[in-house]
């Protein structure tokens, strides 16, 4: 009855859910009180910098873990095992037994899902040279580099066709040609209606895949929406460029307005940029570039997880 | 997918790995060493073997016939020492002779090999005796060596019949002695496997993948049935092997050696059940503490204390041997990690099958029990992230 009354308060919407997720290691919470909602078949990033909480987050949602308190549902089920035929994950720390041939590998990873080995194998073969790997498919994976066994780690998290994929850090590790196929292939599933949750350290990958964000920081949910909203929680940046250096048209900027290379930044007043426009005018400041942008991703973050934790994204040596 | 098939999946793959490296013929070739030790434990059970070292042998004579065939025993005892003359048991002759006989040798206190009856003039040897054994020429010496000048020299009849109980009893004794050896010394060999199973997936970097896939203990479960499935092909060799050797040394009389309580059909089957048991409920324990060690420095230190806790457990089940239905044995019996090797010495003793199936069951639980404790473990403790601690160091709030 328990059981039913909570399946009943999730909402098919969403492929993953999670309300107020706790993780406690001892005395250390790794994660307080996390909330997230993944609508179906959206491209979802979680964003944060090392220690932050996302690999036991992403850990808890899968059910490797279970949470200190809270509740989640993956795929409409509070248990997440029991749909883990429907799910595919690629973790941060990627391995695969080195005496497997990459073909059996990802047959392998296809049984655990509840593939059986016999179609696992064949797949795994057409993915293999769908991915350039033919050559390899019967070569143990000890001598493959590491870049293809780290495909092949991907094929095998792809080969039963999840409807819900989860990649920690997926891009890390990976050269910029194998960085863009991958953001293709994601591109590519989510297009089919499969939902992409992904963690990872390079805000520009969420940037140009993610529909929705959460940000995390030491282990709190500090944003969780649109990419857009993120961007729009700060104000957009009007950069100046003028003839004149000074004159009266520059008691119209703001105060927090910094030169830099000769080109003045600052944020969008209140008032919108016409009165500003005004005033450059009449001063004769002789505009030569005048740009209003809004603030990228990266800013956003800065802005919602803090300056600590963008100065920690920047450190890849700590480990999460 | 369902909790079996997910342990199918685990065994599979590890089964073929397991089986199919290079390292697995050493592993065939394994038994040899622990052989060697297991004439060092061997000790432990050496009483009971010492306490029968030679038949006894009622005798059901006149008491002033008795007394010289006794000393004719002890003049011989003299000359070649206490051990090597059988050993000789005064009765009264009552009315019903073959009755008397028919329940001395039943007795398994003293455990009797064979009755002698009639008089010097008459003698006979009833009992379990080969021709010409050591027990038949021994007795006839001793009559030889017993006349009184007014008899003539005796011709001993000899009567043989199906083994007594006494000396079956020495016999199962040391059938059940060695029938836990097997299982020990099977049992140790695969006892540092498991210890180390979890390694590879740690150091692998894999154990998330399966962790993500399958439930903790159904990976448990597939890597302690895929290590039970390359025991006992090797058991299946080592059998071969064994049973080979044996049939060559006894001369193709492999009817001579003793048979268990249970007969050998089914002592074999309870051989092989009984080390599945015994090695699904230690590996399940070995697997548990092994998977929380890190690093195979850690499965070294932990390697030491879990071979002498198994030789604890051996000599627990010991005390069984000899005596399978004294408290010891009983308490050794439903103590779960001595269960398996008390209950094959049992077989080999004591006739009967429903004990087992008890027994069985109450293994099958624990392993259950076990498995499931190891599972939370390994959840609650190892699969965290950020660096790994060694397990001494983990706090137990986790």
């Amino acid at each position: 009855m328990l059981r039913q009354a909570l399946a009943q308060s999730w909402t098919s919407e969403f492929a993953v859910e999670a309300r107020n997720l706790v993780k406690d290691f001892g005395e250390k919470r790794a994660v307080d009180g996390v909330s997230l909602t993944v609508p179906t078949g959206s491209i979802y990033g979680l964003l944060g910098p090392n220690g932050a909480g996302k690999t036991t987050t992403l850990r808890m949602l899968l059910g490797i873990i279970d949470p200190s308190s809270g509740e989640r549902s993956v795929l409409g089920n509070i248990r997440p095992l029991e749909v883990a035929s429907r799910v595919g994950y690629l973790p941060e720390e990627r391995g695969l037994y080195p005496s497997m041939n990459a073909r059996e590998a990802i047959a392998f990873l296809g049984a655990l899902r509840g593939m059986p080995l016999a179609e696992g194998r064949r797949r795994g073969d057409q993915l293999l040279a769908d991915a350039g790997l033919s050559d390899w498919a019967k070569k143990p994976i000890r001598t493959l580099s590491k870049g293809m066994a780290q495909t092949v780690q991907l094929l095998g998290t792809l080969v039963h066709d999840p409807r819900l994929i989860v990649l920690d850090e997926p891009f890390s590790g990976l050269d910029p040609i194998n960085q863009g196929k991958l953001e293709r292939l994601i591109r590519e599933r989510a297009a089919n209606g499969v939902t992409v949750i992904f963690s990872t350290h390079v805000i520009a990958h969420a940037e140009r895949l993610c529909e929705r964000i959460a940000i995390i920081a030491a282990g709190k949910v500090a944003f969780e929406g649109r990419v857009d909203e993120a961007r729009s929680r700060l104000r957009q940046i009007v950069r100046l460029r003028t003839r004149a250096c000074d004159g009266p048209w520059r008691s119209a900027l703001p105060a927090n307005a910094r030169c830099e290379h000769g080109e003045w930044v600052f944020e969008l007043p209140d008032s919108g940029p016409e009165p500003l426009l005004k005033a450059l005018m009449d001063g004769d400041a002789g505009i030569e570039t005048l740009a209003i942008e809004r603030p990228g991703l990266h800013e956003a973050f800065v802005a919602i997880a803090g300056e600590a934790a963008a100065e920690a994204m920047g450190n890849p040596e700590l480990g999460e | 997918m369902n909790r079996t098939r997910a342990a199918m999946v685990i065994a599979r793959r590890d089964f073929t790995a397991t089986v199919l490296s290079k390292t697995f013929f050493f592993f065939l070739l394994g038994p040899l060493f622990p052989l060697l030790l297991g004439g060092v434990f061997g000790g432990i059970g050496a009483r009971v073997a010492s306490q029968t070292a030679q038949p006894v042998v009622a005798v059901v004579m006149h008491e002033k016939e008795f007394e010289v065939l006794y000393k004719a025993r002890q003049r011989l005892a003299d000359a070649t020492g206490e051990d090597a003359v059988v050993h000789l048991a005064y009765y009264a002759p009552e009315p019903d002779s073959d009755a008397q006989v028919k329940r001395l040798l039943k007795s398994s206190n003293p455990p009797i090999r064979a009755v002698l009856t009639g008089w010097f003039g008459d003698p006979k040897l009833v009992g379990d005796l080969r021709p010409d054994s050591a027990t038949e020429r021994q007795i006839k010496l001793l009559l030889r060596n017993s006349i009184m000048p007014e008899f003539p020299s005796p011709r001993l009849d000899v009567e043989r019949t199906a083994p007594a109980a006494g000396s079956m009893a020495k016999d199962r004794a040391v059938t059940a002695q060695l029938g836990q050896m097997f299982l020990f010394f099977l049992t140790i060999l695969l006892a540092g496997m498991l210890l180390s199973q979890m390694i590879e997936e740690k150091s692998n970097k894999i154990i998330e993948v399966i962790a993500a896939a399958v439930p903790i203990d159904s990976m448990f479960l597939g890597k302690l049935f895929a290590m039970l499935g390359a025991c006992l092909l090797g058991l299946l060799v080592w059998g071969s092997i064994g049973f080979a050797t044996v049939a060559f040394l006894s001369g193709g009389n492999l009817d001579k050696i003793p048979a268990p309580a249970v007969g050998w059909p089914a002592f074999l089957g309870f051989a092989v059940i009984y080390f599945s048991m015994n090695y699904l409920l230690l590996g399940a324990l070995f697997l548990s503490i092994g998977a929380q060690a890190s690093t195979a420095r850690e499965v070294q230190i932990l390697s030491m204390p879990v071979t002498f806790a198994q030789v604890l457990i051996f000599g627990l089940a010991a005390v069984a041997v000899g005596a399978p239905n004294s408290p010891g044995a009983m308490a050794a019996a439903i103590f779960p990690l001595s269960s398996p090797l008390v209950m094959l010495a049992r077989a080999a003793e004591v006739p009967g099958f429903g004990p087992h199936f008890l027994a069985l069951a109450w293994q099958a639980l624990w392993v259950g029990i076990i498995l499931a404790i190891g599972a939370r473990l390994f959840r609650r403790r190892v699969l965290q992230s950020g660096r790994a601690r060694p397990f001494w160091r983990r706090r137990s709030t986790a």
